[in-house]
């Protein structure tokens, strides 16, 4: 009989089983959560040209003094598009500098791009090469980063930026870096 | 031994012949339909074995597709966007995702001429679904297409 | 304002459903605190109804301050879609399932009367517990009241086009109430485990409950499998994603439970396993919550990934499972008893139903965690296709056929030989359709000639006893007419599946205007494609001739472009029948009016949702049997005298 009493506990042990590989399955899940290399530490020192005007050329220094969002996108990433009005919204509505960084992209397309569908950045670096992008660790576009006044990377996002990243992710540090909100009023 | 007990002894036995040749049977047998799953660096530098069901996926490259005039067979090119890329033909419909720069996953041969012949090829099922064995390739959901890629209506 | 008094609704019904589950489990015998438990719960029912008729109300009124509304809908919807999508997305389906886990305790509660007074009060007790989880996790992680303040987006970003469909208005509903009705047998699992005693009767209080979450999530997961052969647009119509395993593997744990109740109810035997198998069937109801929502297997179904979501439901998931089945290994070998029975007897093909359902559900286990397994020891990802499947579930299939076919003729504990007679005489008839198919059939394999042979075996054999029924004129209960039809749409679904699982015919053509091509014995001849416009999107129609014969219809398929997402869709052209679809989708433009076009003919493909439909409709009437309603009068059925006599409070 003490076999037979024992043998009950064989679904318990079976679950027990099957419960610790959906934990390491799960745990695997965290992977795909990189963590920056650059997280928490200084942007990059560069130097590299505007995208829409030759003259001017854009270095680290420019991306101080005030709270930065750095996007990474291209035209040929159709997750850039989808996260377009994000991006617009968020320039519209809060005081925070934009910078975009068009990556290996066609300067003629991205120009044609910007004017298509409105341009939500107060500077955008060319990257056509891709190299800005090897020293941020860019894995493909789009990625976002979020400096502070010192230009210290605070946050960075791989893939797109969309409501509920908005909402969970950036919101809250735009508000811990105290980001100036343009009322709705003003806005509309 | 009582009729009883000897009948509970055979059911024992059987339940237990049973339990363990599934188990067997179902070990043997996903290991005979398991697809591998290859990035493009592993394709592109011949880790792949050639001639056995695999999986692989990756970004398609701008330009390189490739559609005959008067058949089904097209011929694109995959990449990490990280220096690695391989050929893929495959004759019969692409899914509605199916676009430049987007992730996608084939499943199929890689011939001895390093060309990948596919048979079935995924795309991204809508904007929240990317095939699993492509989220450690591009981060995040990608996303939809550009309205003018289709036509404005009349 | 509207919104946040949801949102205070839910956490109320919480409240109520934590005070529900203390009294219920532990007011014992205190006849006013588990009076308290009703009102309670009826209360965690108002409440919950509340909330979910705040979000409806934020979604009818376009309010997309609210974060989930602006995500998931869009003023250009028509207002069903608005509606439906209060579940077209993870937040509100949670809500969802928290209002129909609230409205089976509501029932429940109505019907309580029948049951003794403690007993029904610890049913209530675990299910108000279970709801609490469902409420905290759907407050904690998953809030659908969150506002989008201050940016108030002007529009929605839409729901997602596949979701715009009829078959998302029903299908999560049901499959849902399905899913959470498994609640209930367990939750009377627990009750018995936790006062020792399983007997008869309380087999015939579950089986009800257990026959009706059993048919709704047939219905629900037929439902699905019809919505993805005509809305994914290419003819699929079961993929072995894990989605759709996550809800094949609680169905499969409640068949065989539904048929060990049935050895527990006649024969008060197989007591400690169908208290297991309730267990079971709920457990796989939760890990297919908890595969669908964590991400850990994303999937064509797949909602957003989340791990903070995930970790929730697996602690969530090994509290309730833990525990139960440490419930189960203390107290279920109490509940065994010895009944013996020969070799040919309905208990013998019982247990081996039970047995095929058990491998079934091991293989669909498998192969659904092995990739994942494999991952965590290696690092490299595989995918398990469809053959794998296969492989099991063609024989697995035909010996449920065989056991269904023997059945009828069998009586409990032993049956002669000789009441088998009949039975080799349809066989012999059964053979003949089989052999004649092997010659029609185009390829004739042995898989398919068995699956018809062994069907209309076990169609005669069912026709056969419920005409000596009607001729004995003897008493035909709803119970027996449900079986009858169920294990009838057993035998079509296999027929219907073998056959367009072989028998299809398909093909990728490129096809210019005014081209013909043939397509089995019909021709099939695209005309050309045109501008079409909806209401919220544009399309390119193709139209197509097809001419059968002397008959001849027109189709026409769409290639849709959704004009808030910009998501493109294939919207199939279907010509249904009773024996077979003809089915048109357009591939891609190839330029010069060319199209990419896939024509297929699926023969007998209705069949497999008329056989799930059939199931699900008999597992509903055998739950509307007059036995199980007048429960609490004194057993009719021949008690077993292994049994210990008890006294019915």
């Amino acid at each position: 009989m003490i076999v037979n009493r024992m043998s009950f506990f064989i679904p318990l042990g079976t679950f027990l089983v099957i419960l610790g590989i959906g934990y390491v399955g799960f745990s695997l899940d965290d992977r795909k959560q990189l963590p920056s290399a650059l997280l928490d530490k200084p942007f990059p020192e560069f130097s590299a040209n505007s995208l829409l005007d030759p003259e001017l050329r854009i270095r680290r220094q420019d991306l101080l003094g005030k709270p930065t969002l750095v996007n990474v996108w291209a035209t040929w990433c159709p997750t850039c598009l989808s996260e377009h009005d994000q991006l617009m919204d968020i320039a519209g509505m809060t005081e925070i500098r934009m910078v975009g960084i068009n990556y290996k992209d066609d300067v003629e397309k991205a120009q044609r791009w910007l004017a298509q569908y409105g341009n939500p950045f107060d500077l955008v670096i060319r990257d056509e090469r891709g190299l800005l992008g090897v020293e941020l660790g860019v894995y493909g576009a789009p990625e976002t980063f979020l400096l502070d006044a010192q230009g210290n990377i605070v946050y960075k996002r791989v893939g797109d930026v969309n409501p509920r990243i908005w909402r969970d992710e950036l919101l809250p540090r735009f508000r811990l870096l105290e980001v100036e909100m343009v009322s709705r009023d003003e806005a509309s | 031994m009582n009729p009883k007990r000897k009948q509970r002894l055979y059911l024992t036995i059987f339940l237990f012949v049973v339990a363990s040749a599934t188990t067997a049977l179902l070990i043997l047998v996903s290991g005979e339909n398991m697809n591998m799953f290859y990035p493009p660096i592993d394709v592109a530098s011949g880790k792949v074995p050639a001639d056995r069901q695999i999986r692989a996926g990756g970004m398609v490259l701008e330009n390189s597709v490739d559609r005959q005039p008067d058949s089904l067979a097209v011929r694109f090119v995959l990449t990490d966007y990280q220096g690695s890329f391989f050929e893929v033909s495959y004759v019969g419909i692409l899914p509605d995702l199916f676009r430049e720069g987007q992730g996608i996953l084939v499943e199929g041969k890689l011939d001895a001429a390093g060309t990948f012949q596919a048979e079935r090829v995924l795309a991204k099922h809508d904007e929240n679904y990317m095939p699993p064995e492509l989220m450690d390739l591009q981060q995040g959901p990608g996303s939809t297409a550009s309205a003018s890629e289709f036509g404005t209506p009349l | 304002m509207i919104p946040e008094l949801g949102h205070f609704s839910l956490a109320l019904a919480g409240a109520l459903s934590l005070g529900a589950g203390i009294l219920g489990l532990w007011g014992y015998g205190h006849a006013q605190l588990q009076r308290s438990t009703q009102s309670m719960v009826v209360g965690q029912f108002v409440f919950v109804a509340a909330a979910f008729a705040a979000l409806m109300h934020a979604f009818l009124t376009d309010d997309f301050s609210v974060a989930y509304v602006a995500n998931h809908s869009n003023s250009l919807l028509p207002w069903y879609y608005k509606a439906s999508a209060v579940w077209g997305g993870h937040e509100g389906s949670f809500l969802l399932w928290i209002l129909i886990m609230s409205v089976w305790m509501a029932v429940f509660c109505g019907l309580s009367s029948q049951y003794p007074r403690p007993f029904a009060a610890r049913v209530l007790g675990v299910l108000s517990l279970l709801n609490l989880g469902f409420i905290c996790f759907s407050l904690l992680t998953s809030n659908p009241f969150l506002r989008l303040i201050p940016m108030t987006p002007l529009d929605g970003a839409d729901l997602n086009p596949l979701l715009q469909d009829f078959g998302l208005i029903v299908h999560p509903p049901l499959l849902y109430t399905g899913y959470v009705g498994l609640a209930v047998p367990f939750a009377f699992a627990i009750a018995a485990l936790l006062q020792g005693r399983v007997d008869a009767t309380w087999a015939r209080w579950a089986r009800p409950w257990t026959n009706m979450s059993w048919a709704f999530l047939t219905a629900g997961i037929t439902l699905g499998s019809w919505w993805a052969y005509y809305e994914l647009g290419w003819g699929g119509w079961w993929f072995w994603d894990p989605v759709e395993n996550a809800s094949f593997m609680p169905w499969l744990a409640a068949t065989a439970l539904i048929h060990s109740l049935s050895v527990t109810e006649k024969r008060g035997t197989f007591k400690s396993w169908t208290l297991l198998l309730a267990i079971t069937a709920f457990s796989f109801s939760l890990l297919g919550a908890f595969i669908v929502r964590s991400g850990v297997l994303t999937s064509v179904h797949a909602f957003a990934v989340d791990p903070e979501r995930g970790m929730f439901i697996l602690i969530f998931l090994a509290l309730v499972v833990g525990a139960s089945l440490l419930l189960y290994a203390l107290r279920g070998s109490q509940q065994y008893v010895r009944v013996g029975y020969s070799a040919l007897s309905r208990e013998l093909f019982m247990l081996l139903n039970n047995l095929v359902m058990i491998i079934s559900l091991a293989v669909v286990l498998w192969g659904t965690l092995a990739p994942i397994g494999y991952e965590a020891m290696t690092g490299d990802r595989i995918s398990i296709g469809a053959p794998f499947f296969n492989l099991f579930f063609v024989p697995l299939g035909l010996s449920l056929l065989v056991l269904l076919a023997v059945l009828p003729r069998l009586n409990w504990k032993r049956t002669r030989t000789q009441a088998l007679k009949t039975l080799w005489l349809f066989g012999a008839v059964a053979g003949l359709v089989a052999v004649s198919a092997w010659y029609l059939l185009d390829p004739a394999s042995l898989g398919v000639v068995a699956a018809i042979g062994l069907g209309f075996w076990v169609i005669l054999a069912q026709l056969s006893d419920l005409l000596k029924r009607v001729v004995k004129r003897a008493s035909m209960p709803a119970a027996y007419i449900g079986m009858t039809l169920a294990h009838f749409g057993f035998a079509i679904g296999c027929i219907g599946i073998a056959v367009t699982a072989t028998q299809s015919e398909e093909l990728d053509v490129r096809m210019v205007p005014q081209q013909s091509v043939a397509l089995g014995s019909q021709k099939v001849t695209f005309l050309g494609a045109i501008d079409v416009e909806g209401p919220n999107y544009v399309a390119r129609q193709g139209i197509f001739v097809v001419e059968s014969g002397d008959k001849s219809y027109e189709l026409r398929a769409e290639k849709r472009q959704y004009l808030a997402g910009g998501n493109v869709m294939t919207e199939a052209a279907i010509r249904p029948g009773l024996f077979g679809d003809t089915y048109i989708s357009m591939g891609e433009s190839l330029g010069q009016g060319a199209w990419a076009i896939r024509l297929q003919y699926k023969p007998l493909v209705r069949w497999v949702w008329l056989g799930a439909l059939l199931m699900a409709l008999g597992g509903m009437l055998a739950a509307l049997d007059k036995r199980y309603q007048r429960v609490r009068a004194t057993p009719s059925v021949p008690v077993s005298p292994l049994e210990e006599p008890k006294v019915m409070g």
